[in-house]
């Protein structure tokens, strides 16, 4: 492997670590503070990117799909909540598991009936579709772009939970729900804004992330399990854990696909065992 | 398990139904009985982990499909291989799998051996998806089943509908009196501590990690031997069987007929047969939206399952007296 591929493969993994960390933070963030176990956060991601799909063919602009595209899934994040997961909180983690199954059988049966089961794209913006020579390779700027925003989308996360109000909430509900509960913090009410912001989150990268694979059926089913191994690496309810994992399973999913073809498939796999065997509770998680 | 009056006559009334069905059912319902005495054998191999000893596994497909691959591969392209050869070789890598995951697995709980069980079970969907050699994502075909044979005579021919249909539910009451046995016999009561309070099971001196693993490999090698009947009776196995919603499908069983009562997934298993048939015929295109609806319906109004409602019944009954 000469230095260039090796570089693109590197940028390429990396940008994938972040596609993952934008849909795993929300998830590891919902298991954390909600104790909820969500298989429909992949569905989230597959409806941001149906919604960029299909409000780029009413404005001609990803700009545009991206920002009518984010209320709609704080809304609707807001709304799963209210109506199904909320029945769930005091319900075992079984029930969970099955009443998110069937809500993943439900929104990917409405994609269907919407959108139907053909593969769609979403082009590259303009000013963004320009490649970077690389040695005697090519390296698209959206990609680049993809992994900027996602740092910034990163960096403000860590902002907002570290350095805020809304922030200092959502960990006191992390560390111990009854305790901040105690102390007069609405609960519930935490509960929705973190859902709907990871919800929110899912679909941002689902949108951001159409024009570069296609938008399918069954897109959402993949990352979430891809999204399970990253938060088993980097420990349920770190963020920082999440982050950690989103790149070695990137990278090594990426690296994979080069180095060990055949066996491309079950690397991140092998990852996540080896991860195991070392640290049951993850990179960054408590033990139980 | 122990059962009570009723039940156990109810029980008895069952398999004499099931066992007199050929002689009265025509012949596309005797193959979906048979599909459904597999899918019972199936959910209560996985009940003995849900609702026995505690373990949320979501990727019991994976035994399921490894089994059922594993006979595609022994069986040659042009005769039947040997049932005392194959029927080992599909329970014995269905045992070694569920020993290998579970021994990783059974080393966490809650959320994270949920998902964990689900991501390894993945990792064989992919791999067997991928798997050019072994039809890919089409599958592979089982052209011949294995025969039954002692010293080149023929005992049973399994190729014989009927033959196969009594082989399945035999296999049906087999299965459920070994897991009764297993039940009962003190690993059992083990196993039910550890579901009922893991700590203060292993406060008595018992390596609680060792039956759970234990358990997990029971139940892997019975969905394997489920796997073996689905790919004999479906004559193909493909990595769906394999893939999450199998896995998905069969905890769905075992929760709508009621976890903890191995019988209550058999029940389960014919009620969503005929449910997913009906949804089939109401909204052919879209019926995985009326089975979604449903799943949803049945954690929020009915989650002691067929048998919840059953023993309420029968309970109510022996209170009577």
């Amino acid at each position: 492997m000469d230095f260039a591929t090796f570089l693109i493969q590197i940028l390429n993994g990396v940008q994938y670590g972040f596609t993952l960390f934008l849909v795993a933070s929300g998830l590891t963030l919902i298991f954390g503070i909600m104790g909820i176990i969500n298989l429909a956060h992949g569905a989230f991601y597959m409806i941001g990117a149906y919604l960029s799909f299909w409000l780029f063919g009413m404005s001609n602009s990803l700009w545009v799909a991206i920002l009518v595209g984010l209320p709609i899934m704080v809304i609707f994040g807001y709304a799963i909540e209210r109506l199904a997961i909320s029945f769930l909180y005091k319900r075992d983690h079984l029930y969970q598991v099955l009443l998110t199954y069937g809500l993943i059988l439900i929104l990917n049966e409405m994609q269907k009936i919407l959108w139907g089961s053909d593969f769609y794209s979403v082009p590259v913006p303009e000013f963004l579709s320009a490649s970077i020579p690389m040695g005697n390779q090519e390296y698209p700027v959206y990609r680049l772009f993809v992994s900027l925003v996602c740092m910034i989308v990163a960096a403000g996360m860590y902002v907002v939970i570290g350095k805020t109000k809304l922030g200092m909430m959502i960990r006191a509900g992390a560390t111990n729900r009854e305790m901040a509960q105690a102390l007069g913090i609405n609960i519930s009410r935490v509960f929705a804004i973190v859902f709907s912001l990871g919800a929110a989150l899912a679909g941002f990268s689902g949108m951001i992330d159409a024009p570069l694979s296609s938008v399918y059926p069954g897109m959402g089913d993949f990352i979430l399990i891809i999204s399970f191994v990253v938060i088993v690496i980097g420990g349920i309810g770190s963020v920082k854990g999440a982050f950690v994992g989103a790149m070695l399973v990137g990278l090594a999913d990426t690296f994979g696909k080069v180095l060990v073809p055949e066996f491309s498939s079950m690397v991140i796999y092998a990852l996540m065992a080896l991860v195991l065997l070392w640290r049951p509770q993850g990179l960054f998680g408590r033990p139980s | 398990m122990t059962h009570s009056r009723p039940l156990l006559a109810f029980l008895i009334l069952a398999v004499g139904a099931l066992a007199a069905f050929p002689i009265i059912g025509d012949e596309f319902y005797q193959e979906l009985v048979i599909r459904l005495m597999i899918m019972g054998i199936f959910a209560m191999s996985l009940d003995l982990l849900i609702g026995f000893t505690g373990l949320i596994s979501f990727g019991h497909a994976a035994f399921f499909g490894l089994s059922g691959y594993l006979l595609a591969i022994v069986t040659p392209e042009s005769e039947a291989v040997s049932i005392w050869f194959a029927l080992p070789v599909c329970l014995l890598g269905a045992a070694l799998a569920a020993l290998v995951i579970g021994w990783f697995s059974v080393r966490t709980t809650g959320i994270y051996f949920i998902m964990i069980t689900l991501a390894f079970a993945q990792m064989f969907y992919y791999y067997f998806n991928e798997n050019q050699d072994l039809g890919g994502s089409d599958g592979i075909f089982i052209f011949y089943k294995p025969s039954v044979a002692i010293g080149g005579f023929q005992i049973l021919d399994l190729n014989n509908p009927h033959t196969f249909y009594y082989f399945v539910l035999v296999s049906l009451v087999v299965s459920y009196l070994i897991l009764s046995i297993i039940l009962k016999a003190p690993f059992g009561q083990v196993i039910r501590g550890i579901h009922a309070n893991e700590a203060r099971t292993r406060a008595l001196g018992f390596n609680t990690q060792h039956y759970k693993l234990v358990s997990f490999v029971i139940a892997g090698t019975m969905a394997g031997f489920a796997g073996f009947l689905e790919a004999n009776a479906g004559g193909i196995m493909s990595p769906a069987h394999l893939g999450w919603h199998e896995s998905g499908t069969v905890m769905m069983v075992v929760i709508l007929g009621g976890m903890g009562t191995l019988y209550g997934p058999v029940l389960g298993a014919f009620a969503m047969g005929f449910l997913q048939d009906y949804f089939q015929e109401l909204w052919s295109d879209h019926w995985l939206l009326l089975l979604g609806v449903f799943v949803i319906a049945v954690v929020l109004f009915l989650p002691n399952g067929i048998a919840g409602l059953f023993s309420k019944f029968t309970n109510k009954k022996e209170d009577g007296k």
